[in-house]
C-alpha cells in the first residue's frame, strides 16, 4: 500500500493492535524490538537470580541439578540471542535510518519479518519450559553431550531448532541494514561522514551475515545427527567432536563482537554530545571498529586451548587474540581524549557511557589474561571466565545499551526520562554489577568451575558467592527502578523538543518522535557533524512541501514467520504433517508477500 | 551533598565487602598455590600478566576519573575547542598496548613450549573420563583405580587422557592447568609434583547432569609410600573364607543376579577374581580410597550406606540405578566393600 501523505491526507492508521501487527515503519519495529528484548532480558535476569540463589552457599538444594542446567543454558542463550542482540537491533531500527537521512530501511516488510521471526523464535525457545524440556546442554551445546545418545529428550531439539529460527531473523535483518546503510544515505552522507553508531552497525551486519551461516551449518549437521541418524559428530563413525567446537567458535567469537560493537557505537555518540566535543580521531575509531570485526575471525580457537590443539596452534591463536587488544585499547584512549578538554554534563546517558569505559577495561584486561594459553588452562571453564564475560557483556554491552536508551528515549517518545531515577538506576547497577561479578574472579582462581549446580564448603568460596548473589539482587532492583522510570517518563515525562542534548547528528533535527516519513525533505549533508558545523544545515520544514511515499502495512511478513515457526514446532513434535503444513504456509506467505498489490 | 555521600558510601562498602569476603582459606583447589612445576610455570606467567594489567587498569581509570573531575561543565564557559584528533598521540597509544602485549606474548610462548615438552622416564598413567567418575590405569604396573590418583613426589608424570562418553576436563588446580578429556583423541598433561599431600580437583568441562559431582583427588606421596600403595593395589582381595560372616553375606549379595540386569553389582563392577564389569569403577581396592562416588561421599560405613540406598539421590542422573536393596543387604554389602583394602 502506498499512501500519499500530504498535510490534508491522514497517515495510515497509527494506533490499535492491528496497526502494530502490520507495521512496516522502522521506528515502530524498533520499539517492538526494544520492548520484546527487554521482556526477554527480564526472563534471562530471573534465571540469573535463581542461579545465584542456588549458589548463594555450598551444598544448596534450592533447585535440582537438571533445573540448574536448564537455567544456565537458557540464561546464556536468552541474554545473547534474545536480549542483547535484539536490544541492539532496536537501535539499528530506530536510529540508523534517522542518522543517514533515510525515510525507512531498504526492505520495510523484510524488517517486519525479522522482528516476527525473532519474537516467535524466542517464544518457541521458552515454550520448552512449559513442556518441561528446556535446553540443558549449555549455550555452546558441545557435542557429544548434545547428541541423541546423551541427550535423548526434546530439550536439545528445542535449542537446535530455536537457534536456527533466530538465525533467520538475524540474517534477514543483517542484509536489510547492509543495503540500507550502503544505499539509502542522504546526498552528501559519504561513508566517512557516517555517524560512528551507524558505522558500528554496518560492521556488525557484515559480521552477522558472515558468522550466522557458520553456526547454521553446525546446527544443521547436529540436527541431521539427531533426527536422521547421520554421523557428522560421531567419533565411532569417524566424525570429530572438535568439528563442532571449531564451527561453533568460528561463529561464537565474531558473535562477541556482534554483541559489543553496537554498544561501542552508542558510546561513541554519547561521549561527544555530553562533552560538547567531536569524537577524537573519528577515522581511527571507525577503522579500529572495522579491524576488531575483521580480526574477530582469526581468534576462535582461544575458546579451545584446553582441548589439546598443540603448542603451535595455541601460540598462534594466543598471539592473534592479544593483537585484538590493540584496536580495543585505541578506542578506549580515543574516548578518553574525546572527553579531555570538553565540558562534561553528567547525564544518566553519560554516566552509563563512562561506566562502559570503566568496566569494559576490566573485562578487556581479564581477556588478555586468558589470551595466554597456559594461564587460560587454569582459568577456562571456571568462574574467572564468568567474571570476564559479565564485565564485557554487562559492564560493556548492557551499560552501553542503557546509555543508548537514556540518550535516544526523548527522540523515540518525545519525552525526557527522569534524571534522578536514572542516576539511581546507574549507581545501583554499577555497585550491583561489581558486587556480583568482581568476586567471581577470585571464586574462579580459587578453583570453582562454572556450570556446577553445587559446590563443596571445603573450597572456601561460600562468602564470596554470597556477596555475588547480593550483587545480582541489587542489579535486579536497579532494573525495577529503570522499568518504573521508563514507564512513567513515557507517559508523563517532560517534553523533549527536537534536540534536548545539543546533538551533532541528523536525528536531532527531526521532531520527537519523528513523523512516519522521518524527513519532510531529504537533507543535503555537508559535514560529519551536520548540526555542529560552521555551515549550518538547512532547517527541515515541519510540513512536507510535497506528498511523500510511505510504505503501507502488511501482514504477510507475520504469516511467513508463522510458517517457519510451525515447521520448527512440527520438527520438535516429530510430526511430519505439521512440518509440511508450516512449509505450505511459508511458501504461501512468501508468494502473497511478493505479489502484494499496491493500493492507491 | 548527601546524594554524593550515599554513592561514595555504597562504593566504599561494596569494595570492602568484596575484599573481606576473599579472605580466609585454606583453599584446597586454588590455582594460586601451586604444588607442581606446571602449576608454578603458569602461576609465574599469570602474575606477570596481572601486574601489567594492573598498570593499564590504574592508568585508564585514573585518567577517566581525572577527566571527569577536571572537565566537568561549569556555567559561563566558552565552548570547548573542537579538536578532531592528533596523529602523534594516536600512534603512541596504538604502539603502547602493542609493546605491553609483546611482554605478554614472549613469556607465554616460552611457557607453552616448556610445559609441553616430552619428559623421558615419566610415570605414564591413563585417565579415562566417565559420566561422572574418573578411571586411572597404570599401564606399567597394571594398577586400575578410580577417582583417586596416586603419584610419587618429584617424579615426572604424564597423564594420557581419553573419554568413555562425553567430553570431560581433568583439573587438579594446584598441580597445573586443565585439559579436556574426549573420545577419539588422547590429550596429555605433564607435571612433576614437588610436595607431598592430597590435592583436590574436579571435572571442568560441563558433562551433563552431575557435572558438579565429578571430583577427583591426587595423592602425592614419597616414593616408599607410593611403592607400598602400588603393591597393595596389585594384591588380590581377601579370599572369601577369610571374610567375616557379614562380609561373606555381602559378597553373596554382590554376586547375586538381579532383575533388571542393571541392578546387578557384578554387571558393571570389577573385583579381581570375582567379576569383570567395566561400566563402573573397579572396586578391588575400594576400601583403600578415602571417598566414593566421584568425591561426593566419604568412604565410611555411613557414606557407603547412603550411596547404596539411592545412588541417583547423591549423584543426580547416576548411571548406577537405585538397586532396591534391603537394609540387611546394604549392611552386608558395606561390610564386604570395607573388606576390599
Amino acid at each position: 500500500m502506498a499512501t500519499a501523505v500530504a498535510p490534508s491526507i491522514p497517515a495510515p492508521a497509527r494506533s490499535g493492535l492491528w496497526s502494530w501487527i502490520t507495521t512496516t515503519d522502522h521506528k515502530r519495529i524498533g520499539i517492538l524490538y526494544g520492548v520484546t528484548a527487554f521482556a526477554f532480558f527480564l526472563i534471562g535476569g530471573l534465571e540469573a537470580l535463581l542461579i545465584r540463589l542456588q549458589l548463594a552457599h555450598s551444598n544448596n538444594t534450592l533447585v535440582s541439578a537438571e533445573t540448574f542446567n536448564q537455567l544456565f543454558t537458557m540464561h546464556g542463550t536468552t541474554m545473547i540471542f534474545l536480549a542483547v542482540m535484539p536490544l541492539s537491533a532496536a537501535f539499528f531500527n530506530y536510529i540508523v535510518p534517522l542518522q543517514i537521512g533515510a525515510r525507512d530501511v531498504a526492505f520495510p516488510r523484510l524488517n517486519a519479518f525479522s522482528y516476527w521471526v525473532f519474537l516467535l523464535g524466542g517464544l518457541f525457545l521458552n515454550a520448552s519450559f512449559l513442556v518441561g524440556a528446556a535446553p540443558d546442554g549449555g549455550w555452546f551445546g558441545y557435542v557429544n553431550l548434545t547428541s541423541r545418545q546423551y541427550s535423548p529428550g526434546l530439550s536439545i531439539d528445542f535449542w537446535v531448532l530455536g537457534l536456527q529460527v533466530l538465525g533467520i531473523a538475524s540474517l534477514a535483518a543483517g542484509f536489510n541494514f547492509l543495503v540500507t546503510i550502503i544505499n539509502l544515505r542522504a546526498p552528501g552522507m559519504r561513508m566517512m561522514r557516517l555517524p560512528v553508531f551507524t558505522w558500528m552497525t554496518l560492521v556488525t551486519q557484515i559480521i552477522i551475515v558472515t558468522a550466522f551461516p557458520v553456526i547454521t551449518v553446525a546446527l544443521v549437521l547436529l540436527m541431521f545427527d539427531r533426527f536422521f541418524g547421520t554421523t557428522f559428530y560421531s567419533v565411532a563413525a569417524g566424525g570429530s567432536l572438535l568439528l563442532w567446537q571449531h564451527l561453533f567458535w568460528l561463529f561464537g567469537h565474531p558473535e562477541v563482537y556482534i554483541l559489543i560493537l553496537p554498544a561501542m557505537g552508542i558510546v561513541s555518540e554519547v561521549l561527544p554530545t555530553f562533552s560538547r566535543k567531536p569524537l577524537f580521531g573519528y577515522a581511527v575509531v571507525v577503522y579500529s571498529g572495522a579491524l576488531i570485526g575483521l580480526m574477530g575471525w582469526g581468534v576462535w580457537a582461544h575458546h579451545m586451548f584446553a582441548s589439546g590443539l598443540g603448542p603451535i596452534p595455541d601460540s598462534v591463536f594466543g598471539a592473534t587474540t592479544m593483537m585484538i587488544a590493540v584496536p580495543t585499547g585505541v578506542k578506549i584512549f580515543n574516548w578518553l581524549a574525546t572527553m579531555w578538554g570538553g565540558q562534561i554534563r553528567f547525564t544518566t546517558a553519560m554516566l552509563f557511557a563512562m561506566g562502559f569505559i570503566a568496566m569494559f577495561v576490566i573485562g578487556g584486561l581479564s581477556g588478555v589474561m586468558h589470551s595466554s594459553p597456559p594461564a587460560d588452562l587454569q582459568q577456562t571453564d571456571t568462574y574467572f571466565v564468568v567474571a570476564h564475560i559479565h564485565y564485557v557483556l554487562f559492564g560493556g554491552a548492557i551499560q552501553g545499551l542503557f546509555a543508548g536508551i537514556y540518550y535516544w528515549f526523548p527522540k523515540i517518545t518525545g519525552r525526557l526520562m527522569d534524571e534522578k531515577l536514572g542516576k539511581a538506576h546507574f549507581w545501583l547497577s554499577f555497585v550491583g554489577l561489581n558486587l556480583a561479578f568482581f568476586p567471581m574472579h577470585f571464586i574462579g582462581l580459587l578453583g570453582m568451575p562454572r556450570r556446577v549446580y553445587t559446590y563443596r564448603p571445603e573450597l572456601g568460596v561460600d562468602s564470596m558467592n554470597l556477596v555475588s548473589t547480593v550483587g545480582a539482587f541489587i542489579i535486579a532492583v536497579s532494573l525495577l527502578v529503570f522499568a518504573y522510570n521508563a514507564w512513567r517518563s513515557w507517559r508523563r515525562g517532560r517534553p523533549a523538543g527536537n534536540d534536548p542534548w545539543g546533538g551533532a547528528t541528523l536525528e536531532w533535527s527531526l521532531p520527537s518522535p519523528p513523523p512516519p516519513y522521518n524527513f519532510s525533505v531529504i537533507p543535503e549533508v555537508v559535514s560529519r557533524l551536520p548540526r555542529w558545523s560552521v555551515t549550518q544545515m538547512k532547517a527541515i520544514p515541519e510540513v512536507p512541501p510535497e506528498p511523500i511515499h510511505v510504505p503501507g502495512g502488511s501482514y504477510w511478513p507475520l504469516v511467513t514467520a508463522l510458517g517457519i515457526i510451525t515447521m520448527a514446532t512440527g520438527a520438535v513434535a516429530h510430526t511430519l504433517w505439521i512440518v509440511l503444513l508450516g512449509g505450505a504456509v511459508l511458501i504461501f506467505g512468501i508468494y502473497r508477500w511478493a505479489f502484494e498489490p499496491f493500493e492507491a | 551533598m548527601p546524594r554524593r555521600r550515599i554513592v561514595a558510601a555504597l562504593l566504599t562498602s561494596a569494595s570492602l565487602i568484596t575484599i573481606v569476603s576473599a579472605c580466609g582459606g585454606p583453599f584446597p583447589q586454588s590455582t594460586l598455590h601451586p604444588a607442581a612445576d606446571l602449576g608454578f610455570e603458569i602461576d609465574r606467567l599469570f602474575r606477570l600478566i596481572v601486574w601489567l594489567a594492573a598498570g593499564v587498569f590504574i592508568t585508564v581509570e585514573t585518567l577517566l576519573l581525572y577527566v571527569a573531575f577536571r572537565f566537568r561543565a561549569r556555567p559561563g564557559q566558552p565552548p570547548p575547542a573542537r579538536v578532531h584528533g592528533n596523529t602523534l598521540l594516536e600512534v603512541s597509544w596504538t604502539l603502547a598496548p602493542a609493546l605491553i602485549l609483546i611482554l605478554v606474548a614472549v613469556p607465554t610462548i616460552r611457557t607453552i613450549l616448556r610445559t609441553e615438552r616430552e619428559r623421558p622416564g615419566a610415570l605414564e598413567i591413563t585417565v579415562v573420563g566417565h559420566q561422572w567418575w574418573w578411571e586411572f590405569r597404570y599401564p606399567g604396573s597394571g594398577v586400575v583405580t578410580a577417582n583417586e590418583l596416586h603419584v610419587p613426589v618429584g617424579k615426572p608424570v604424564v597423564l594420557s587422557m581419553t573419554s568413555a562418553d562425553v567430553i570431560h576436563s581433568f583439573w587438579a588446580p594446584r598441580l597445573g592447568g586443565k585439559r579436556d578429556v574426549l573420545s577419539g583423541r588422547t590429550n596429555r598433561i605433564r607435571f612433576t609434583p614437588d610436595s607431598v599431600g592430597v590435592f583436590m580437583g574436579q571435572c571442568a568441562e560441563f558433562c551433563g547432569q552431575s557435572h558438579a559431582n565429578m571430583g577427583l583427588r591426587v595423592v602425592v606421596e614419597d616414593s616408599v609410600a607410593f611403592a607400598a600403595w602400588q603393591e597393595r593395589q596389585l594384591a588380590p582381595p581377601l579370599p572369601p573364607d577369610s571374610l567375616s560372616p557379614l562380609a561373606r553375606e555381602g559378597l553373596d549379595a554382590f554376586r547375586k543376579i538381579r532383575e533388571p540386569a542393571s541392578n546387578t553389582c557384578i554387571a558393571c563392577h570389577t573385583v579381581q577374581g570375582i567379576s569383570a564389569g567395566v561400566l563402573g569403577p573397579n572396586l578391588t581396592h575400594l576400601a583403600s580410597r578415602s571417598t566414593i562416588a566421584g568425591g561426593t561421599l566419604p568412604n565410611t560405613p555411613e557414606g557407603l550406606t547412603r550411596w547404596l540406598k539411592d545412588p541417583p539421590a547423591v549423584k543426580p542422573g547416576s548411571k548406577m540405578p537405585n538397586p532396591g536393596l534391603s537394609d540387611a543387604e546394604i549392611a552386608a554389602l558395606v561390610a564386604y566393600l570395607q573388606s576390599l583394602r
